[in-house]
């Protein structure tokens, strides 16, 4: 005896070739030129301050820090996909579509840094502080989507984990949860190649990642991750879906991380070749969607340094206003243990009065 | 006024706040149509619906991560493990993840969540259903833990739990269910999270405990003030973290002696902690070392050899024998 289960191909999606040639015309979004300029605009602006990231990290200006270049099509158009009322729920690389949701960019870096007031998202940004428990933020969007559907807000819960997270119990739990209650919910699983060093071949015998999703009865669907207008058109396909009632969806972008995996110390030359490096960079996210604007008339090298300029611009103010922001003290940290503090912290809170930190 | 088991005073509490409140939800293994393993939840899907009161998939770290979510967006989830020892399974999402939201964001996000599960000895449970792991989430910033001992406190207490702004677990002794009657009101009422409650009065010595050892606490102080003529102090904490160290400290200036009862092994659970209290707040007003009265050091033992294991009221005999000849 055996059960037929319905058959399920993996569809790979790609918009833009790495020539920045259109290639599936029926996938092309209909986004206006102003749009298409604004995830110019983002994916230039996130470049740069990734690259000043890096540099304030080692100048020890910034805290902790994981390296996003190469990965801005998925990030920024995923992101771009999504309303304001919708919900981020992020892993720790995810913070540019944080910021590009609403996160104040001083945030992000007191964030990095290890300070408190980083994760005190303003009240009307929808977005979770960025998961270091790779995993964790996996089950927890179910939670999200569930009271959107049981207030009868038509929101949607977007969370990223990366190939290393495909792994964990909690991605299949969450994607689970998620079809057996037919959640306003969108996986995304950036799949960089590597988690830390080790290589999507070392993670699972499956061909795909998006195939995951099948075991939990849910779409899954591969995306080229460095095109940003395939992963708009896949996440605004997913995010409409779920705002309409019809469930869950999880998407695999396939893409590369260039840098390192964080700036604590790791080196990519122990794990993956110059030449791997030089095929992904060949696949590049902003050089591509520059060539494909450029041919239609939208951008000009003026507006490719104006953006790094206002970049620029932005990451200093941003660094001045996390400076001012006053010292963290261990009685603060004990207030904010609970909306009241029980008999034992107060008597820390006296205990510990006058100690500061950074 | 109705007498309840304390099943039925849970089932009781979740309705009431169920009723009074539409943010609480109540959700778990077999809690919906089944009315939960225990019947806990009795009734309360057909009263309250299936948006309110529902089965989840069988995976705690999903029950456990699908409560968090919602309590970050208004929700005042009961989420119930059906059993204790399977807390491990949900162990990052409630220690790494419920217990710090509010620290982590500033204040910006909390979990008013209350993870409900039976637990506890002398019923002849599988593995990993009866272990006393509370212990641990003592340890655990940023989580309140209540064992009530009564259906009558179990009610108040576990109202309480569920208004509160902050995550409680709260841990049912399986042994009490159904074991005890005692009247427990019909309408919603509170007991402070945080207070001790002196449930006998003595001069000689103090008995701090917890759950269902403060019935063997109670016997076994009846039974030595009949042998002994000395009267022992019973303190039954209700909420072990935070503990209610005034009410401690208050008894062993008037007994001098104290012992601290727990059903979980020895080392460096709540038992360990009440003792560091003690010695911190109170070391000259003590004649003696404050003891624990525990099981040994090993894993929730065998089916067959529980009785031999726990706590009896004569091995706390013993305990407080040793005590008053130092
Ligand atoms: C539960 C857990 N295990 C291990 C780690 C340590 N760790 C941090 S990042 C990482 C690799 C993650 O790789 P992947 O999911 O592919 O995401 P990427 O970093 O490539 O974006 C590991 C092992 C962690 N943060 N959390």
């Amino acid at each position: 005896m055996s059960t037929t289960v319905k058959e399920r191909s993996v569809p790979y999606v790609q918009v833009l070739d790495e020539n920045g040639k259109v290639v599936d015309s029926n996938r092309l979004p209909k986004l206006s030129d102003e749009e298409l300029r604004e995830i110019m605009r983002r994916m230039v602006f996130t470049r740069v301050w990734d690259q000043r990231a890096v540099r304030l990290t080692r100048q020890g200006r910034l805290g902790f820090y994981a390296p996003v270049a190469g990965q801005e099509g998925s990030m920024i158009g995923s992101e771009f996909a999504t309303k304001k009322e919708d919900f981020i729920i992020p892993g720790y690389r995810d913070v540019p579509q944080c910021v590009w949701h609403g996160w104040p960019l001083h945030q992000a870096f007191l964030y990095s840094r290890g300070h408190q007031l980083g994760g005190r998202i303003p009240e009307d940004v929808n977005v979770m502080m960025p998961q270091i428990i790779i995993g964790a933020q996996i089950v927890q969007t179910p939670g999200i989507a569930m009271a959107f559907k049981l207030k009868g807000e038509k929101r949607v819960a977007i969370t990223y984990t990366g190939d290393g997270g495909t792994s964990q119990g909690d991605f299949y739990e969450g994607m689970n949860f998620a079809g057996a209650f037919q959640l306003p919910a969108v996986f995304i699983v950036q799949n960089n190649q590597f988690a830390i060093s080790v290589p999507v071949s070392l993670q699972t015998a499956a061909e795909t990642l998006a195939q995951k999703a099948v075991a939990a009865g849910i779409p899954g669907i591969q995306v080229d991750g460095m095109d940003v207008l395939a992963m708009y058109s896949v996440t605004k396909e997913a995010v409409d879906r779920a705002r309409n009632g019809d469930g869950p969806t999880m998407i695999e972008a396939v893409t590369f991380r260039y840098g390192p995996h964080t700036m604590s110390g790791d080196d990519p030359t122990r794990y993956r070749s110059k030449e791997t490096e030089s095929e992904w960079e060949k696949r590049d996210p902003l050089i591509r969607f520059r060539t494909y604007l450029e041919s239609k008339g939208l951008w000009t090298q003026e507006d490719e340094e104006r953006v790094m300029e206002e970049a620029k611009d932005a990451i200093n103010d941003a660094l001045k206003k996390a400076d001012a922001v006053e010292k963290m003290t261990i009685p603060g940290l004990l207030e904010s243990m609970f909306e009241t503090p029980t008999a034992p912290l107060k008597r820390q809170i006296a205990e510990f009065s006058g100690q500061e930190g950074n | 006024m109705a007498q309840l088991t304390m099943i039925q005073a849970i089932t009781n509490a979740l309705d009431n706040e169920l009723g009074l409140d539409e943010k609480v939800l109540v959700f778990g293994e077999d809690v919906g149509h089944n009315g939960g393993v225990f019947r806990a939840t009795d009734g309360l899907q057909a009263k309250y619906g299936k948006d309110r009161v529902f089965d989840t998939p069988l995976a705690e770290s999903g029950i456990a991560g699908l409560a968090n979510g919602l309590s970050t967006q208004g929700f005042r989830p009961v989420a119930e493990i059906q059993f204790f020892g399977f807390v491990f399974e949900a162990f990052d999402q409630i220690a790494s993840q419920t217990a710090r939201m509010r620290y982590r964001s500033g204040g910006r996000y909390n979990c008013p969540v209350v993870f409900r599960a039976p637990f506890g000895g002398g019923v002849r449970t599988p593995e990993l259903h009866a272990d006393s792991l509370e212990g641990l989430f003592v340890q655990t910033p940023g989580i309140k833990v209540v064992i009530p001992s009564n259906p009558y406190d179990a009610k108040g207490l576990l109202i309480s739990a569920i208004r509160d702004n902050d995550p409680v677990l709260f841990l049912e002794h399986m042994k009490l269910y159904r074991s005890i009657r005692q009247e427990v009101p019909e309408d919603a009422y509170t007991i402070p999270l945080g207070q001790a409650n002196v449930v006998r009065e003595g001069k000689d010595i103090t008995i701090v405990t917890y759950g269902a050892m403060v019935h063997t606490a109670l016997k076994a102080a009846e039974q030595w003030a009949k042998e002994k003529q000395l009267e022992a102090e019973v303190i039954d904490l209700r909420t072990i973290s935070p503990i209610d160290l005034d009410t401690i400290v208050a008894s062993v200036k008037k007994t001098h002696r104290a012992i601290v009862l727990q059903e979980a092994q020895r080392s460096a659970g709540a038992g360990a902690e009440i003792v560091a209290q003690i010695t911190e707040n109170a070391i000259f007003h003590l004649e003696a070392p404050v003891l624990r009265v525990s099981p040994p050091d090993t894993v929730y033992p065998f089916g067959l050899i529980e009785d031999e294991w726990l706590p009896t009221p004569e091995f706390v005999i013993r305990g407080l024998d040793k005590v008053m000849s130092l």
